[in-house]
């Protein structure tokens, strides 16, 4: 961790109709953390990372990623969506998702090439999905296809990375395997934002955490914060009891 | 005039060859777009669309009093584009579903359009315009300008598809990712929508308002059941659409003139029929046969696998058993037992059943084979 902010939010506020879905957030992401994003379902906490990956737009407050806008820095971020958030029946293969890893700085019209192709290779490899490179998507499980979906986006080799709930189904064996390369990537000086479900597993693979429920509540390392408080006030409910089962 | 009659005019008759290749130009465009309202499971768009293409029509008579139809489908253009830009504004800004947006603006079009359509039939010269064709189109009324009208927004809109092949692909695939990388998602969607709409406009002179989105889904859909590659599947539904539509015309033609629109899509139709139930991989006849045969083999490994624990506790692994012993699950074991005999896994003497060596040796093999099979 260095003293530079990799990603910067102020005042964000959030609505898809009328009633606000986040509200007035502040946060500062130091660059080089781990950092799981906690909160109940329904918090925000997709709608924070979509607004500040600029898929949303939000009605006030704005986002810096190393001090410009999102759209100067796109190139150093990368972004692994909710697993839900697409049609897994999709004609394609598993090769050709993480591929499009590489859209994004091939930019207009160019077609991947051999370069982009071994780069895609090596994600593949990286995730330990590269026997399965020409499976169709819908014939993959679902752990498997949310390591399709790591692998497409270590392949846009970015400086900051946004993940959407990645160990959702996954197993005990593919948690494991998914947190080495993330926790492999903060080595790297890569700042890994993860929106987390898992509150027992917190303390052990990140450094930073936010809690988020519509508004900040909380945010900075993990073995100062991370406290019955905060989860309370978090989640509504005394988690004292409820952690420590 | 029989079918093979047709075959041979094709070439030299004038009319038959250009309403052959009219519907065949306007079956590949169609299954083409279609591939990709299919993909964004939009398939009530094309019906939305071409409804609203229809007060286009008539207004455009009313204006400029023409017939021919390139002056009538600028005005389809026009309406269907109208249409769908409202029904995308239903979307955005109000939270309707999408469905209430597209029926919305279906019905309230088309009801526009035919109360526009009887007010033209009470002028003089209406029944001259001819303009009910365009409910369930005429394909003989093609002229070889329209078809190289089709032609050439054919090209362009492949030459388009081939330009920007990985934009529509991702945003097909997985839209908001699309945009995180900086492609503008939205120009890519107005440019799809814009071909389709094009394409539903096209047709409207030979298929008709109504049965237009047929056109569009049927081909595309079939050709889904066949392959897991988008290419292969936006080629094989233009293929479709193609066949679609010279056998409908050629079904039509020698069948004293049957109406061709409905033809086609009738023929699209079986294309579709035939995909659901043959295609290999999703087909429903080789799912059901699959699901028998990994029961009976299944069925197969499970006897093997209890004869092989059974002959590990022996000495001997040819050691003989009673059916009745063996005979634990189910009834079927007997039946299974003669199978394996015919693999040459038992034999049978008597009236017990041992395992042979290759039968043992098979069995110890089974539980690697069962975890690789897996790749
Ligand atoms: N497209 C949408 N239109 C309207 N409301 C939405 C939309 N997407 C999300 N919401 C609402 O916004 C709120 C926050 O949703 P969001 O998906 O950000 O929650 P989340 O914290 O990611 O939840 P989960 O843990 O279930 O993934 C929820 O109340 C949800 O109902
Ligand atoms: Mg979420």
């Amino acid at each position: 961790m260095s003293d530079k902010i990799a990603v910067q939010v102020d005042d964000l506020t959030v609505a898809y109709n009328y009633k606000p879905v986040l509200w007035d957030i502040d946060l500062e992401i130091p660059e080089g953390v781990l950092m799981a994003i906690v909160g109940p379902n329904g918090a925000g906490k997709s709608t924070l990372i979509k607004s500040i990956l600029g898929i949303l737009k939000p009605i006030a407050g704005s986002v810096s990623i190393y001090g410009k806008s999102y759209d100067k820095q796109r190139s150093l971020v990368a972004y692994v969506p909710q697993k839900g958030s697409v049609d897994w029946d999709f004609p394609t293969t598993a090769l050709d998702v993480v591929m499009m890893g590489t859209y994004g700085s091939l930019g207009w019209i160019k077609r991947p090439r051999q370069k982009q192709k071994k780069a895609a290779l090596e994600a593949l490899e990286k995730v330990g999905m590269l026997p399965f490179k020409n499976r169709q998507i819908s014939q993959l499980s679902g752990g498997q296809q949310q390591r399709i979906f790591l692998a497409r986006a270590l392949v846009q080799d970015a400086s900051i990375y946004f993940m959407d709930e990645p160990f959702q189904g996954v197993d005990a064996t593919t948690e494991i395997a998914i947190i080495n390369i993330l926790k492999e990537l903060r080595k790297a000086g890569k700042t890994v934002i993860v929106v987390h479900h898992d509150l027992q597993t917190v303390p052990e693979y990140f450094d930073w955490v936010t809690f988020l429920n519509v508004k900040k509540i909380a945010t900075g390392p993990v073995k100062d914060i991370f406290n019955d408080d905060n989860l309370t006030k978090t989640y509504g409910i005394n988690y004292k009891v409820s952690i420590q089962e | 005039m029989d079918i093979q009659e047709y075959f041979s005019l094709v070439f030299s008759d004038y009319t038959l060859r250009t309403i052959t290749l009219g519907t065949a130009i306007l079956g590949a465009v169609t299954g083409m777009l279609g591939s990709f309202a299919v993909l964004r499971k939009q398939s009530l768009l094309g019906d939305a669309i071409s409804h609203a293409a229809l007060p286009g029509i008539a207004i455009s008579f009313l204006i400029t009093g023409a017939k021919d139809s390139n002056t009538l489908l600028l005005g389809a253009l026009v309406s269907g584009l109208i249409g769908t830009f409202w029904i995308r504004g239903i979307i955005t800004k109000t939270h309707l579903k999408s469905d209430t947006a597209l029926g919305l603006i279906l019905s309230l079009f088309f009801g526009f359009g035919m109360l526009l359509l009887t007010f033209i039939q009470k002028q003089p010269n209406a029944n001259q315009a001819g303009l009910d064709k365009y409910l369930f189109g005429q394909a003989a009324t093609l002229v070889e300008s329209d078809v190289w009208m089709m032609a050439i927004v054919t090209g362009i809109c492949l030459f388009v598809l081939l330009l920007f092949w990985k934009e529509f692909k991702i945003l097909l695939f997985d839209k908001d990712y699309a945009k995180t990388l900086g492609f503008n998602t939205k120009t890519i969607d107005i440019l799809i929508t814009s071909f389709i709409v094009l394409a539903i406009v096209l047709g409207l002179q030979t298929v008709g308002v109504v049965l237009m989105s047929a056109m569009l889904l049927a081909p595309a859909a079939a050709a889904r059941q066949w392959t897991n590659s988008l290419a292969t599947m936006v080629f094989l539904a233009a293929l479709f659409g193609a066949f679609s539509g010279v056998f409908g015309t050629a079904i039509s033609a020698s069948q004293n003139n049957l109406s061709t629109g409905p033809v086609i899509v009738l023929v699209a139709a079986v294309f579709v029929f035939i995909s659901f139930i043959f295609s290999p991989s999703r087909g429903l006849l080789f799912k059901q046969i699959r699901f028998i045969k990994n029961r009976r083999d299944l069925q197969l490994h499970k006897t093997l696998a209890f004869m092989y624990n059974i002959a590990e506790t022996h000495d001997d692994i040819s050691h003989p058993h009673e059916i009745k012993i063996l005979n634990n699950f189910q009834g079927f074991t007997k039946g299974t037992l003669k199978k394996l005999v015919e693999k040459n896994y038992v034999t049978l003497q008597g009236s017990t059943w041992s395992l042979t060596n290759e039968g043992f040796k098979s069995a110890s093999n089974l539980y690697n084979q069962l975890t690789k099979n897996d790749e």
